[in-house]
């Protein structure tokens, strides 16, 4: 099963790379550059640092859509096209398809940090970049495996999207939310104790995204190693989850 | 749009629609050129939101939304045409925002930097007064890192204010609190020419000795004025009879 998982992960990789996705990193790359270069302008101080982190803001947020359409309108178009149901008719289980696509998708994403972590080297050290590209390359596999699994269980690729960047978002703004929950501003009623308590609930079904690939790594340093491999191993672990809900769904669906 | 380049030639295309498309160009650029984007107005400045809010806002890029929030702040009361920018703007509700930028981002220059080197020169001097209280209050959560802008306000409460006792207290409070060995000689050094401005000569006398003596002036040119320092003081002491602190 392992050589098929990888013989489906690199014919992903081909079609990312004949695809209009390459061209499109590079735009935002280009365009990123091109609005931190203006910003620099007019700001009358710390110039190198909003360079700097309004360009890695501007290209996470990018990496993280081009993976998630991508993904979601591969998957789809291959689902329309019947290409699903002529692969699962050749002697390959459905686990090793989902998990050769996932893995493929996850690549592309890998790939995609990269190009978007060089141009940051002009302004942060080369170990904090490092650190940022590990992170942003871990968070698109999530995203990757998210928009898999949406696009998988919806089978339209728009519901796959928003539903992909709904969960992100939410991800990203989960510690803002508990925090504003927290607050003794909220006072002690029980209906700030009942949505204190659903905004924990959730926090617990979402990963930390929040915590990773921080554009702040560039300018004030990235975390130190532990702290480092705690964030992608909370992000590991949740890829597995998803992975996992993933092929259990692909797994009882009728073709 | 078609990438793979399979497309049909240019006269392909109907003239209506080439003359449709000319129009209606024509009158986007006519429509934004009419229409032009200028610098918000002071009393466009909305009231702050709290500093939850913008981390909430941020998505976790605290660093990025804090900067790109400081050049959009910084927008307000600048039009080209204002002969003196920043002049109109409520203090209260800019110090507010520069307190929730700084609170989003505490480790960034920008805020205190704007505060002391933009805002605080503002010739109204009960608005510049305010930017200073809040620069100071700023300095005295973290005095290592927000030195450099209670020592530009000190300047200008001693130049642009004329207010002796207030630039000696800031000047003062750097003196005691700012502790980090890299910070300039020039800045713990303030409080000792204010003394002297002042024609606290005796006071000015014991500081700069006492600094002498602690031994933490390495340079030896930095010594060799400061010691030329105190013997003119000291000179001056002498001519006048003193005057007592």
């Amino acid at each position: 099963m392992q050589g098929q998982t990888l013989t489906v992960a690199r014919y992903v990789l081909v079609e990312a790379r004949r695809s209009a996705l390459p061209w499109l990193a590079l735009s935002c790359m280009l365009a990123a550059l091109g609005l931190a270069g203006f910003l620099s302008q007019v700001a009358i101080t710390e110039a190198s640092a909003l360079q700097a982190s309004v360009c890695a803001a501007l290209l996470r947020a990018c990496a993280v859509f081009l993976v998630a359409a991508h993904v979601a309108a591969s998957v789809v178009r291959e689902s329309n096209d019947k290409g699903l149901e002529l692969a699962l008719a050749l002697p390959m289980p459905r686990t090793a398809w989902y998990l050769g696509k996932l893995l493929g998708f996850a690549g592309a994403g890998a790939l995609i940090a990269a190009l978007f972590a060089l141009p940051l080297l002009a302004w942060a050290r080369p170990g904090d970049v490092a650190a940022w590209w590990l992170a942003l390359a871990a968070e698109t596999a999530v995203v990757a495996a998210t928009a898999l699994f949406f696009a998988s269980a919806l089978g339209q690729a728009v519901a796959a999207i928003a539903g992909a960047l709904g969960l992100y978002l939410l991800a990203r703004s989960i510690s803002a939310i508990q925090m504003i929950a927290g607050s003794p501003l909220t006072g002690e009623s029980a209906a700030a104790d009942a949505a204190r308590w659903v905004v924990e609930a959730i926090a617990l079904l979402l990963p930390r995204l929040d915590a990773v690939a921080r554009g702040e790594w560039l300018l004030y340093g990235a975390p130190a190693v532990p702290e480092l491999a705690l964030s992608l191993g909370g992000l590991a672990i949740y890829f597995v989850l998803l992975a996992a809900a993933g092929l259990f769904d692909f797994s009882r669906r009728n073709l | 749009m078609n990438l793979t380049g399979e497309q049909r030639a240019l006269a392909a295309v109907p003239r209506w629609l080439w003359a449709l498309l000319a129009v209606a160009l024509a009158a986007q650029l006519g429509w934004r050129a009419a229409g032009r984007v200028t610098a918000p107005a002071a009393s466009d400045l909305p009231p702050a939101p709290s500093a939850a809010a913008l981390r909430l806002a941020s998505l976790g890029e605290n660093a990025a939304l804090a900067r790109t929030a400081m050049l959009w702040l910084q927008a307000f009361d600048s039009r080209g045409d204002n002969a003196l920018p920043y002049q109109r703007l409520d203090y209260g509700r800019l110090i507010a925002w520069l307190g929730a930028i700084l609170a989003t981002d505490p480790r960034s220059g920008y805020p205190l930097f704007a505060a002391a080197r933009v805002y605080a020169e503002n010739e109204d001097a009960h608005k510049a007064r305010l930017m200073f209280d809040f620069v100071e209050a700023q300095f005295l959560v973290d005095p290592n890192g927000r030195w450099a802008a209670l020592a530009q306000v000190a300047l200008l409460a001693k130049h642009r204010l004329h207010d002796l006792p207030l630039a000696l207290r800031y000047a003062s409070e750097i003196q005691r609190l700012a502790t980090d060995p890299t910070i300039p000689s020039w800045a713990r050094q303030m409080e000792i020419f204010i003394l002297e401005d002042m024609n606290e000569l005796e006071a000015a006398k014991i500081m700069l000795g006492g600094l002498l003596a602690t031994g933490r002036i390495r340079d030896p040119e930095e010594r060799r004025f400061l010691e030329g320092r105190l013997k003119e003081i000291e000179e001056r002491l002498s001519r006048s009879g003193g005057r007592k602190r």
